[in-house]
């Protein structure tokens, strides 16, 4: 790692200001990204701030139709919630099988979606969910959030505070994990909501996580996997690496897609 | 430098560290607890895994000023030889470790995986929750079973305290 | 019988202090003052070093000193070396290019070492590493390992045209062609053994240490061979002589053979302490262990089998391309060479046998040993053949192998092999049984219900283990002998310290050698203590690798034993006022016959040591005794090992569902010990099979160089084993030992891809099987099954 500042705020103002005072600054979440990152020495921010020690970023809670989780609960306090389990229980199935069960311990829901990271599961949950990003500063809606490779629509100064999903009739998320790394290599997230069929795909896309019209249209007529049956997914803007090729994500697509309407 | 102050295997202890000093490296090189040990750099092996505040994490991937106030256990603070944790004595009797290296991380996340599921572990359930740990030498057959005997003899423990 | 002797699953001694976190590891270790290395690597897979420019970083803060191959060149520390000559059919010697331990005009694979940086602390010199400045000048690289001998590719060293260190060959090449000639049924196959990286869950690490006062220096090294370590960095490298020099290998986080080598790290690490007056620690980490740790395999085959109208395996051709990377490391001559060739009998009765060897540079790390080293390349090359020829032949797989099965003993090979002693049907037919291979159809067809493959597959391995006769490796080129030695220090009051020239990283030496002296002693296990791993400690050894430390490390505890024994019975017999001829030894006590006289192993090792009681003209006082045992063979270690796996046709992925695996390893010290060596052979070997793939892209930019990329077995890649035994002890050692270390690691690979192929019908699929590779293969699999 390069070297650095290290700040901890007790409050989000804190936070905010420590942000502003620090052009470049990175936040800290879980970590379970950013460390492996600096420690490679990939990114050299000069000041880290540590959001753990602001007590109110962590809540779970179920407010009518909506569940809000904030930035800093961790993907076993996600997978371990019983409001969680109660309104989506695909989600809290999703986050037990976030990386492994140290990383689970440390990383958080926040972290993940600010990262975006085109492997990552949450991404295609949010999509999915049709979730709200709320920041220190306004609201995000997850399709405007994401916006590529690693890249969100957060402002430098920006700290994302919390997520809320509107709860759906049905959702379930099935991963085909990369073997060595235990990202997804392809996921899918489907998700029966008031608004129709929802299909967000992540670890394929050259872009980061996108949604799947041709899956969402099949399942308009019936919540069912064999009303995916029929539907190829094409190559086209799909990624390829010593893992996989395009093909066989694509492939794995309608696998996993179908799998998870099962499962939902 | 900046000073941090944790309670390691139940001690205080404070140090001036770098900021970008790792928990791993406050335990190793600043309390010289070598027994946690550093096998990769992308937080895959669990060689560094410790308890903080109860719960298993990879300590190559945490910042020690992260843990700043906060309950440190490594495998050192588990038991000793005298006095081995059932887990400890479980790995030797069915010879779950051969060159050593990975163990120490092996028995964190075991104690882990029992606060977390019980007793009563099923193989399938052992090797999914291992998955944050490698090891190279032993195949895990025997870490399989160790960790099953090692949790049924922690629940005996609890068991006899509680009687 | 003692419960501590040999067959006993003894737990282990040195678990104490691994379950406690207070093993002592290189890493472990910090001497006063010490400093810390880090080097600068080479970027680029081939350059050509224009310039270095270390002043802005030798004023970074804490830098101690950067060195470079020009203070070394200065110093006259000579380069690392190769310690197995091969010769090319034409007689001619193998042509191999220097290797300095810091490049001084060239460098030639992404992690070649181009300077050290030493600091005060490691941040610092990571810090000041960053202002090295290099200027290369970059050049095509030679990547690929089929192409790397072809004229016009990047040349890797003026010495090796054409990239070729040799082309050798093996067996009687005419006679071989003879039998093909005749066959009734021609096998041919196309096969790669894919590159592997080791990855011991400790990285290497050294801490060189030089003492002004004395002019000695400490070397702590992960090494599997800190005798050799000595021996090389004395009289090749020229550190200091021998007797100057101490190397320690402390506990050593598993080795799998990459730690048998010399390396540029260590070598550095101990020249430089005396240069910078100070300590010098160095610690891989994962991503330089995966760019500079020699690697395993790379071998590029094509494979024949000629059989008779009777199915009768009558000849068997070779051709093979192995890549060796960039440098020779220590062994890696061998390796393809006598380590592999002489293997491709396999367990069969097969009068011709003809094998040609190209060994070529690349711009790749060195590859030289890892686990099985040669025997399980040579095995995936006869078990595929023989599986692919059953099933050209319409016959099972199991009947085919034993139809050709060797079944008398001694039974001499066409390559150099003479094996001692085996029951390969007997291993066979425990394994099908275990397996429960009758039931085999009824699962395949429920699996198939279930819209899964379901295949069955067989490995029967053999291994030349416990290497070697000194003499003979000598004649085959090895530039060193293969004994190994011991030294039973006895205790006045009985205790015993054991020296061995073996090292244990995993093995349990510290638990099995002592069972070897408890159990010929008669004294509790708990007075027995191994001392291995100090150049000071113990005399010299060979160190630990190809499964020797039973076979030949625990013959020479033996051999040391039966002197102590006789030693102590003239002792015995002198206080006893017996004739030695009298006396009986027996768990421990000394009894002359034919009296009630007898004496306990303490008591006579205290009579040894005061020398009151017998005539020190005529018995030396004292009880210690060293010996160096040769082998006289290489043992055979065989068996047969049995995968069933289940495909989803629909993913790719592939699970193994069944392992079984009946080994023949002779005489066992600990059975407990012995099958936890299988377990995690055969880890290795699943994951070479279906996990485990390094890719370099074209440029020699390797593309798996962490654990995010390269897929390690956990443990949910994995099933539990079933392992068996059976036992026929080696004719040529004086305990029977075979050795089990690399077993599961040979046998493996071919079962999982027998099995994988019979799955999916096809006759091949490249190792690792990966999903997405077995996928592919699926969607044109011959078996359709129900749910499709």
């Amino acid at each position: 790692m390069y070297a650095f500042d290290y700040r901890r705020p007790a409050t989000l103002n804190e936070a905010d200001l420590a942000l502003k005072a620090a052009p470049g600054a990175k936040l800290l979440a879980g970590g379970q990204t950013l460390i492996p990152t600096l420690k490679q020495r990939l990114a050299n921010p000069g000041v880290v701030i540590d959001l753990s020690a602001i007590p109110d970023l962590k809540a779970i809670t179920r407010k009518g139709d909506t569940l809000h989780i904030g930035a800093m609960a961790t993907h076993a306090e996600v997978a371990g919630s019983k409001d969680v389990a109660a309104a989506i229980p695909g989600l809290a199935t999703l986050a037990s099988h976030i990386g492994d069960p140290q990383v689970r311990h440390k990383g958080t829901i926040g972290g993940s979606l600010a990262n975006n990271d085109p492997a990552a599961d949450y991404p295609a949950a949010a999509l999915a969910l049709g979730a709200t990003m709320h920041t220190n500063k306004r609201t995000l809606s997850a399709q405007d959030f994401f916006q590529g490779l690693f890249a969100t629509a957060l402002d430098d100064n920006e700290i994302l505070t919390e997520i809320s999903f509107p709860i759906p009739k049905r959702f379930a998320y099935a991963k085909f994990p990369n073997p060595a790394s235990l990202y997804a290599m392809v996921g899918v997230a489907v998700a029966e909501t008031a608004g129709g069929p929802r299909v967000a795909v992540t670890g394929a896309g050259t872009d980061g996580v996108f949604r799947v019209p041709a899956l969402e249209t099949a399942l308009t007529g019936g919540f069912k996997a064999d009303a995916l049956k029929s539907v190829t997914i094409p190559t086209t803007g799909i990624n390829g690496d010593i893992h996989g090729s395009p093909e066989y994500r694509a492939h794995l697509i309608g696998v996993m897609a179908r799998r998870a309407v099962a499962a939902a | 430098m900046t000073a941090v102050t944790m309670l390691v295997n139940g001690k205080s202890v404070t140090a001036d560290v770098e900021p970008r000093t790792l928990l791993v490296q406050f335990i190793r090189d600043h309390q010289q607890l070598t027994g946690t040990h550093v096998g990769c750099d992308t937080s895959q092996c669990g060689a560094c895994v410790v308890h903080v505040d109860g719960k298993a994490i990879k300590s190559c991937t945490t910042l020690a000023l992260s843990c700043d106030g906060a309950q440190v256990t490594t495998i050192e603070g588990v038991g000793t030889e005298t006095d081995l944790h059932p887990m400890q004595a479980a790995f030797r009797e069915h010879h779950g470790l051969q060159c050593g290296f990975c163990t120490p991380g092996m028995i964190m996340t075991s104690i882990d995986i029992v606060r977390r599921k019980g007793t009563n572990l099923d193989e399938a359930t052992i090797r999914a929750e291992l998955e944050g740990n490698i090891c190279r030498c032993t195949g895990y057959h025997n870490i399989v079973k160790a960790v099953a005997a090692g949790a049924q003899a922690m629940g005996a423990t609890t068991k006899q305290a509680a009687e | 019988m003692s419960t501590s002797g040999i067959g006993q699953s003894v737990r282990r001694v040195e678990d104490i202090r691994f379950i406690t976190g207070n093993g002592n590891y290189t890493d472990d270790i910090s001497r006063p003052g010490q400093t810390y290395a880090f080097f600068v690597r080479s970027p680029h897979a081939h350059a050509t070093i224009k310039s270095i420019n270390t002043k802005t970083a030798a004023a970074a803060p804490g830098v101690v000193g950067i060195l470079t191959g020009k203070e070394l060149a200065a110093d006259k520390i000579g380069g690392l070396i190769c310690g197995w000559m091969i010769h090319s059919k034409d007689g001619s010697p193998m042509k191999a290019g220097a290797h300095p331990a810091l490049a001084v005009d060239k460098v030639r694979y992404v992690g070649d070492h181009v300077a050290v940086v030493i600091a005060e602390t490691l941040n610092q010199a990571r810090d000041a590493a960053e202002l090295v400045e290099v200027e290369y000048d970059v050049h095509a690289a030679t990547v690929d390992t089929a192409t790397a001998a072809k004229p016009g590719q990047p040349q890797v060293h003026a010495e090796a045209p054409n990239n070729t260190v040799y082309n050798w060959h093996i067996g009687e090449k005419d006679a071989t062609d003879a039998a093909f000639a005749k066959a009734a049924h021609v096998t041919k196959i196309d096969l790669i053994n894919n590159r592997l990286v080791p990855n011991a869950m400790e990285p290497r690490a050294a801490i060189g240490d030089y003492d002004r006062g004395t002019g000695t220096y400490t070397l702590f090294t992960t090494s599997q061979n800190p005798h050799v370590a000595r021996l090389v960095l004395s009289a090749f490298i020229g550190i200091a002589p021998e007797n100057k020099l101490r190397v320690i290998a402390p506990d050593v986080g598993g080795g799998f053979g990459s730690k048998i080598f010399i390396y540029a790290e260590e070598t550095v690490c101990i020249w430089a302490s005396k240069k910078v007056r100070r300590p010098v620690k160095w610690v891989c980490d994962r991503t330089e262990a995966f760019l500079c740790d020699a690697h395993g395999r790379d071998h590029v085959t094509h494979a024949e089998a000629a059989i008779d109208a009777s199915g009768k395996i009558t000849g068997v051709r070779v051709k093979t391309t192995a890549n060796l990377g960039a440098y020779l490391s220590t062994f890696a001559s061998s390796v393809p060479t006598y380590l592999y060739a002489p293997l491709l009998s396999g367990q069969y009765n097969i009068p011709n046998i003809y094998c040609e060897v190209d060994g070529v540079y690349t711009n790749t790390a060195p590859v030289d040993a890892y686990r099985g080293a040669g025997r399980p390349e040579a095995t995936f090359v006869i078990e595929r053949l023989v599986e692919v020829a059953a099933r050209e032949l319409g016959r099972d797989p199991a009947e085919f192998r034993m139809h050709n099965f060797i079944t008398t003993f001694p039974h001499q090979t066409p390559v150099i092999m003479a094996y001692d002693t085996g029951d390969y049907g007997a291993s066979m037919k425990m394994a099908l049984d275990m397996a429960d291979y009758k039931g085999f159809a009824a699962r395949k067809a429920a699996s198939a219900k279930a819209g899964k493959l379901r295949g069955v597959g067989f490995s029967a391995y053999i291994e030349a283990c416990g290497i070697a006769p000194s003499k003979a490796v000598g004649s085959l080129g090895a530039g060193v002998g293969l004994w190994e030695s011991a030294e039973v220090r006895v205790n006045p009051v009985g205790t015993v310290e054991v020296l061995t020239g073996s090292h244990s990283h995993g093995q349990g030496h510290e638990t099995t050698f002592a069972q070897l002296v408890s159990h010929r002693l008669g004294i509790p296990i708990e007075q027995v203590t191994i001392v291995h791993g100090d150049t000071d400690k113990v005399q010299m050894g060979m160190g630990t690798y190809g499964s020797r430390s039973g076979a030949v490390g625990m013959s020479a505890i033996q051999k040391a034993l039966e002197k102590v024994i006789k030693k102590a019975t003239t002792v015995a017999a002198a206080v006893m006022e017996v004739p030695e001829d009298t006396i009986d030894f027996n768990d421990g006590i000394f009894e002359a016959r034919g009296t009630n006289k007898k004496m306990a192993f303490g008591e006579v090792a205290l009579q040894a040591y005061v020398a009151h009681k017998f005539d020190s003209e005529k018995i030396e006082p004292g009880l210690k005794e060293g010996a160096f045992y040769d082998p006289k063979n290489f043992t055979f270690p065989s068996g047969v090992h049995i995968a069933e796996v289940e495909i989803d046709p629909e993913t790719g992925i592939t699970k193994v569902e069944k392992w079984t695996a009946v080994d023949d390893f002779g005489t066992l010290i600990n059975p407990m010990i012995v099958e936890g060596q299988v377990h995690g052979g055969i880890a290795q070997g699943i994951g070479q099979a279906m996990l485990e793939g390094t890719v370099y892209d074209k440029s020699g930019q390797l593309v798996t160089a962490s654990f995010m990329d390269y897929c390690m077995p956990r443990a949910h890649d994995l099933p539990s084993f079933n392992v068996g035994m059976t036992t026929t002890p080696c004719t040529t050692n004086p305990l029977g030992i075979k050795g089990c270390g690399e077993a599961g690691a040979i046998a493996a690979p071919a079962a999982l891809i027998n099995a994988i192929t019979n799955a999916l019908g096809h006759e091949n699929i490249a190792m690792p099987a990966t999903p997405q590779a077995v996928w592919q293969a699926a969607k044109s699999s011959p078996h359709k099954i129900a749910a499709e």
